[in-house]
């Protein structure tokens, strides 16, 4: 019951976040972590595509733009589809470093709750 | 550049390619002892780790049609086809962001486990197994047709006899193997083919003081700065986008891409696998931007195209003038190592649906015996392989890449909107899901039969009943709107949404 006790406070210093007693509340606090994880994947997702259509969308509809010389050699065009794949590499490192560090702290402190319930039972 | 070896048996090239096949039949040896249960045949026993399943996850991905084609397209195209090199690579976080961390927590071994979950097997089961065949049998019919053009250019080995070899060397690796076998094999070919990439890129550069604008430049000089821009390929606007989206959302939809998530632990490390997976194949995509340049101006469109119509070869041949024959010898069986790796990786998903879809969960209700599950799935193994070399020897000479994009269509329109759907939705049903994955796999083949590749170019039609050479920008919002529709007009399914909830996160371990 002590180890119990003191887990559980140290989850609550590192996520902020009250820990659940009871199942319902724990479905609450999951809920607003799901929703949290939903709304930066889908924020990410619809970065991406914009991008990658929007370059699409160039590439149909406004080739003089895109034979624009950025540098003698090097089109607007070569450059944008180089960036898209350095864009995509970069939303990917965002996304992993977010979730490696602050969604699964906050799952690990949900699931730890969810084994001390378990444990009093 | 008048002359090449290509075509004449090459001695380093049957070298490079026998260590090969002694290398990954070693590793399928030693796979083969590990293999004893249905989690090992699927999954590797999940015990892959993340950094290796983003090698293996790149080997499944980077096919011969993204090295040799991608490669081929630019040297003879240029700009154009640096819209493949761009999309096949976006797909990618679209899978992490919405995609592998619930598949894990929800699957087991194929993407129907996941969308089967809350609804009812058998139909979802048959629905899913449908769209994962048709999808797996085009891409290995476009990759054995593909294998069997390149390694008779290769070794001067007849069409037939290497269709065969391959067939049976990808029958051995997943038979004995198992998903252990099948996913060292694409860790080896990744790391090869990165490897050979990366040196001929270098090559290349150190021509132009290691300034690509250098090297764009010298192409443009030579053939007009039109080759740095968007040309003939994309003259239709909205097949350009349509191809886009294909190609987008199909990486989403591929099973044998979705399977490699299984064999992992958790959902943190599929999640991580994936974000290696986008660095390897990004990096190996800005490469083919050199290789294709590089071809154009060393090579050039005429020689290439005279090997093969399609630019193929503009890789081996690129290697050949800057490291001479042996250098085209290692390239030749990296290329060669690509396609056996790939085809193992769908042969494996293939046989997943047959047995765990199809033969256990829609036939037996999911009540099987392990051992009798492992031993229909080897069976469906080596059934598959058998359909794959006679199916790659009856499409001799047909068009690889549209193959490979009909496939991507499939998996983008058939696939992907029941999955997604099933994680994010829970008003989704059992009719839903099914009408989804039949209408977006039927309706795909059909407009695809109905494009102008299969009607003026095939048939030599005078016109085509569907303007658009791929159907994506159509069949896939339309396979959303069957999927939501039908769902709101069938009756709701009663679900435990909070445990459902709770698994998509947590995983299966805190759910019980």
């Amino acid at each position: 019951m002590n180890a119990a006790v003191t887990t559980n406070h140290e989850h609550t210093k590192r996520t902020g976040d009250t820990l659940p007693t009871t199942r319902a509340a724990a479905d609450e606090q999951l809920k607003a972590l799901a929703a949290r994880r939903w709304r930066i994947a889908l924020t990410l997702t619809a970065v991406m595509i914009v991008l990658y259509f929007g370059f699409i969308v160039l590439i149909a509809y406004d080739r003089p733009l895109l034979a624009t010389l950025v540098t003698p050699g090097l089109t607007l065009g070569i450059l944008l589809g180089a960036l898209v794949i350095v864009v995509s590499w970069l939303l990917t490192f965002f996304y992993v470093r977010w979730a490696n560090t602050h969604y699964d702290a906050a799952l690990r402190s949900l699931n730890a709750a969810d084994a001390d319930r378990g444990a009093m039972r | 550049m008048n002359t090449t070896a290509i075509g004449q048996p090459n001695s380093v090239a049957i070298a490079f390619f026998i260590l090969f096949i002694l290398i990954t039949l070693a590793i399928t040896y030693w796979a083969a002892r590990r293999t004893r249960t249905t989690e090992h045949f699927y999954a590797a026993g999940r015990t892959i780790s993340p950094g290796q399943n983003g090698f293996a996850l790149a080997g499944d991905y980077m096919s011969a049609a993204s090295f040799l084609g991608i490669a081929g397209l630019v040297s003879t195209t240029g700009f154009d086809g640096l819209i493949y090199s761009t999309g096949w690579l976006v797909g990618w976080p679209v899978v992490l962001f919405l995609i592998a961390e619930p598949l894990r927590n929800l699957g087991k071994y194929t993407f129907a486990d996941v969308v089967a979950l809350r609804l009812k097997q058998t139909p979802v089961r048959i629905a899913a197994a449908i769209g994962t065949l048709a999808t797996v049998i085009l891409y290995l019919i476009a990759q054995m047709v593909g294998a069997g053009g390149l390694i008779k250019l290769m070794f001067g080995l007849s069409y037939e006899t290497a269709i065969v070899i391959v067939g049976a060397a990808m029958i051995a690796y997943v038979l004995f193997g198992g998903m252990l076998a099948t996913t060292w094999v694409q860790i080896v070919k990744a790391a090869l083919l990165l490897a050979g990439a990366f040196v001929l890129a270098v090559m290349v550069l150190a021509r132009f003081h290691f300034n690509p604008a250098a090297l764009f430049g010298a192409a443009a000089t030579k053939y007009g700065a039109g080759v740095l821009n968007p040309g003939k390929l994309v003259s239709n606007p909205l097949d350009t986008i349509s191809l886009g989206m294909a190609l987008m959302f199909g990486t989403a939809g591929l099973p044998h891409i979705l399977m490699r998530f299984y064999t992992v632990p958790d959902a943190r490390a599929a999640r991580t696998s994936v974000f290696y997976a986008t660095g390897l194949i990004g990096f190996f995509y800005l490469l083919t931007f050199v290789l294709g340049f590089g071809a154009m101006v060393f090579v050039g469109p005429d020689a290439i195209k005279l090997v093969d119509k399609g630019g193929n070869m503009a890789a081996p041949l690129l290697a050949e003038f800057l490291g001479g024959t042996p250098f085209l010898g290692f390239i030749a069986a990296v290329a060669f190592a690509t396609i056996l790796a790939v085809v193992a990786g769908l042969t494996l998903s293939g046989a997943a649906a047959l047995s765990h879809d199809l033969w256990v969960n829609a036939m037996h209700r999911g009540e099987a015996d392990s051992r009798e599950e492992l031993r229909v799935a080897r069976v469906a193994t080596v059934i598959l392989g058998i359909i794959a070399i006679v199916l790659g020897i009856t499409f001799k000479g047909q068009n690889v890449a549209y193959m490979v994009s009909l496939a991507f269509a499939i998996a983008a329109s058939g696939n992907f909107p029941a999955l997604l759907l099933s994680i994010f939705w829970r008003r989704f049903t059992t009719a839903g899901a099914v009408s989804s994955m039949l209408f977006g796999t039927l309706a795909t083949l059909l407009l695809i039969y109905l494009s102008p590749t299969i009607q003026v170019d095939i048939l030599k039609h005078q016109t085509a009943w569907f303007p658009l050479k791929n159907p994506a920008l159509l069949t896939i919002p339309l396979s959303f709107i069957v999927g939501i529709a039908v769902s709101l007009m069938s009756e709701r399914a009663s679900v435990d949404d909070p445990a459902h909830q709770r698994r998509m996160h947590l995983g299966e371990i805190s759910a019980d």
